[in-house]
């Protein structure tokens, strides 16, 4: 199918591109912008007049639940909402059950989501036989089946040793790692070690528990020089660990969830179990270093650390609650919304959402230059609408977001030049628009 | 919605009693006054009052408690309630029921009140915030977050001895990092304006920050102890070896545990308090325990007094209609 997207704001970080233009999509990739190619006849016209037009999402960190916890999700259901929320690529942790760490799972969730056919889900390998962190995963055959990389799936390795021999073992197959820092013994608690928890009682999670494992693991990188990403880092101090070790050229990159951008400990208040995650929220002087450091690029990714629950699982008392946040759904305008914060401008926040993951990961995407693959998400910016329940695409409800007023509604997103998701214009019953309000 | 908000009703009268922290002076005076008047009742021939006679309290315990447990059904059969005492821990839980199975369970039993006790933070509140209109929640401790009934029948016990709270300087000994009974009496201290709080310990058994509760930190007793009121200790738990935060209970009683000679330090009728059950030679001497300074059952005894108070002035907020004033 022949696409031409009229007249929207272009963005695409990639090129340095913000200009008002025509997109024209032909056979699934990007045949020409502002002209159409030679020939060009086109099947289907998409009105982007006051629209914003920019590379489909790449969310670095999306657990889809399938196989293993179909109860709460399935790739069918969480690709759905990635259409609908512009994310045109879910990367899937190993940590599923069974874990990711034989070909036949790679393959069961290549299976599912092509017939989803609405989200690229690349899946991460497991770092270890069945992550437990004592002996390693064929790594290689889990490149072969399509892994994008390896990874600790959330469970970081205490075994230096094991770890060491991973990462080397990894880097003989030029795989990217996948790790994130935690200690498991320094975080057994529920909640940022700081004032707010020892105010609620609840057993905290210092920022050594991360510093720490970070530091090791950086020592680690220095030594085998093999690709570490890390992901969902929490703290401050974090951010300057990893600025530290890219200035020396050291081969590491970070990301940051998007919660951790919005919400600090203080968001407790209430025993407020949507609110509970791993790592936990921290001060808002860690917010801030936090929106620093991905306006500067030292963070080069933003995710949603999607993590869809069935409502028991936050049923309980705080401590006894799973920790997570349904995240597709509100990665946009959330984003947007640090725009609108001035935390950092708009096309540096699409980037961290697009180009930044795609090159953390290796891949021919997120970006709209000729040729590339036509995966884009049109968004109104001026679409103002309430976080409900029931506008929530994703299967799980759990989200501390909601209640809040956003801007920022996807009305297209194409997938390999396919139209996967066309927002209904009667759909959002909150919705107006508002003249008023400017990205 | 904070804790302290949910447990008042629009006038600001006392619906649950969750938490010390964001109530008034007033709230608290309320509580020990009432109290005072309720401690007469034990010594009459006919130890009871008509106040609560048709309402159903249950004891919901999900964490083992003797003391507490019995010092809540005691208050409420002295205040005529028919008691209906739960243990949790055993039965329901363990079979795979949520604690909100359990709730809407026993709601349906038609009750008007629940004490709480459960191992989490904040579970008394998750309940507070299910539970029907109608019914009371008073939190019987919740992890380390609260035991607003501890923290009152302390303060209770402290005022009859010392009056003047402007001049009061307490000590608080031991493991401050799990003590729910720590955290609601230091919120209450400070509400009721006493002059110093300090608490004692090893930083491994002081959680980060706890200056912010308003609170002097001594990590040496000989400091921390001298010229105080009210020296409170804690109970140290055996699984605190375990979790590497102390070495040996002996070491911890020959530098923190409350002697003779650390007591001396104190002014000269300084009381001695301690919420139980009390480890003799680990926390405290047993010649101090059984000592003449020591009220630790008279706390006891306070206590259903306390609970009383509570137990009447929440379900008598629920039986009156919203907007009338007390």
């Amino acid at each position: 199918m022949r696409i031409v997207i009229r007249g929207g704001r272009l963005i695409d970080p990639a090129h340095h591109v913000d200009t008002v233009t025509d997109l024209f999509i032909a056979e699934g990739r990007i045949a020409g912008i502002g002209r159409p190619p030679d020939g060009f006849a086109v099947d289907r016209m998409i009105d982007a007049r006051d629209r914003i037009v920019c590379p489909g999402l790449i969310d670095l960190c999306a657990r889809l639940r399938e196989p293993g916890q179909e109860h709460k999700a399935t790739i069918a259901s969480e690709a759905r909402a990635a259409a609908a929320a512009g994310i045109t690529t879910l990367v899937c942790p190993p940590d599923t059950d069974p874990v990711i760490d034989e070909p036949s799972v790679v393959e069961l969730i290549r299976r599912r989501s092509q017939a989803a056919g609405q989200a690229r889900v690349l899946a991460l390998g497991a770092l270890t036989h069945q992550l437990r962190g004592e002996r390693l995963a064929e790594m290689a055959a889990l490149e072969e089946a399509g892994c994008i990389g390896v990874s600790d799936g959330g469970r970081p390795l205490v075994n230096t040793l094991v770890l060491r021999r991973a990462l080397e073992y990894a880097a003989t197959f030029d795989l990217t790692v996948f790790l994130t820092p935690l200690d498991p013994w320094l975080g057994h608690g529920v909640a940022h070690e700081g004032r707010v928890a020892t105010r609620m009682g609840l057993p905290g999670i210092p920022a050594a528990a991360e510093t720490g494992i970070l530091a090791r693991d950086l020592e680690l990188v220095r030594d085998i020089g093999v690709r570490v990403h890390f992901g969902r880092l929490s703290c401050a101090r974090s951010v300057d660990l990893i600025a530290r070790a890219q200035a020396e050229g050291l081969p590491v990159t970070a990301d940051v969830a998007m919660h951790h951008l919005h919400l600090t400990e203080v968001d407790l208040a209430g025993f407020d179990s949507q609110c509970h995650v791993r790592p936990p929220l921290r001060g808002s002087r860690d917010r801030d270093a936090l929106r620093a450091g991905l306006a500067s690029g030292v963070l080069g990714a933003l995710c949603s650390d999607h993590q869809p629950h069935e409502p028991d699982a936050k049923q309980a008392p705080f401590g006894d609650t799973e920790p997570g946040i349904s995240g597709l759904d509100t990665l946009l305008a959330l984003s947007l919304r640090l725009a609108r914060d001035e935390a950092l401008p708009l096309a540096t926040v699409l980037e961290r959402l697009t180009y930044g993951p795609a090159r953390i990961l290796g891949m021919d995407g997120g970006h709209l230059g000729v040729g590339a693959p036509a995966d884009a998400c049109i968004f109104d910016p001026e679409i103002d609408w309430r976080v409900t329940a029931d506008v929530l695409r994703s299967r799980g409800q759990n989200s501390p977001f909601l209640n809040w007023e956003l801007q920022g509604r996807v009305t297209h997103t194409l997938l390999a030049g396919q139209i996967v998701y066309e927002r209904e214009d009667n759909e959002l019953p909150h919705s107006g628009r508002s003249a008023t309000v400017t990205v | 919605m904070s804790t302290a908000d949910i447990q008042l009703d629009r006038q600001g009268r006392l619906l649950h009693f969750l938490t010390v922290e964001g109530l008034s002076h007033r709230h608290l005076t309320e509580i020990l006054d009432t109290a005072e008047s309720l401690r007469g009742v034990a010594e009459r021939r006919v130890k009871k009052l008509p106040t609560l006679h048709g309402k159903t309290v249950v004891n919901l315990f999900f964490e083992a408690s003797t003391r507490t447990r019995t010092t809540f059904e005691l208050a409420a059969k002295r205040l005529s309630a028919d008691v209906l005492t739960l243990n949790i821990a055993q039965s329901s839980t363990v079979k795979g029921e949520t604690l909100l199975d359990t709730l809407q369970n026993i709601e349906a039993m038609q009750c008007d009140m629940f004490v709480v006790r459960h191992q989490q933070s904040g579970a008394a509140e998750f309940i507070a915030r299910r539970v029907k209109p109608h019914i009371a929640v008073l939190n019987a401790g919740d992890g380390r977050h609260a035991h607003p009934t501890q923290g009152m029948l302390d303060a209770f016990t402290i005022r009859r001895h010392k009056p003047d709270f402007r001049n009061l300087e307490v000590a608080i000994v031991g493991d401050i990092l799990h003590s729910r009974v720590a955290r609601s009496l230091i919120h209450a201290l400070n509400i009721l304006g006493a002059a110093d709080i300090r608490v004692i310990a090893p930083r491994t058994l002081l959680p980060i920050d706890v200056e912010n509760l308003g609170v002097r930190v001594f990590l040496d007793p000989r400091e921390g102890l001298r010229g105080v009121d009210a020296v409170v200790m804690l109970r140290l738990q055996k699984e605190r070896m375990e979790g590497a935060l102390l070495p040996t209970e002996q070491e911890f009683f020959r530098r923190y545990g409350l002697t003779e000679e650390r007591l001396a330090l104190a002014k000269p009728d300084a009381i001695v308090m301690h919420p139980g059950p009390i480890n003799r030679g680990v926390e405290i001497d047993s010649r101090v325990a059984d000592g003449p300074r020591s009220v630790i059952l008279e706390q006891v005894t306070n206590g259903i007094a306390v609970r009383m108070a509570i137990m009447s002035i929440t379900l008598g907020n629920h039986a009156r209609p919203a907007g009338e004033n007390a």
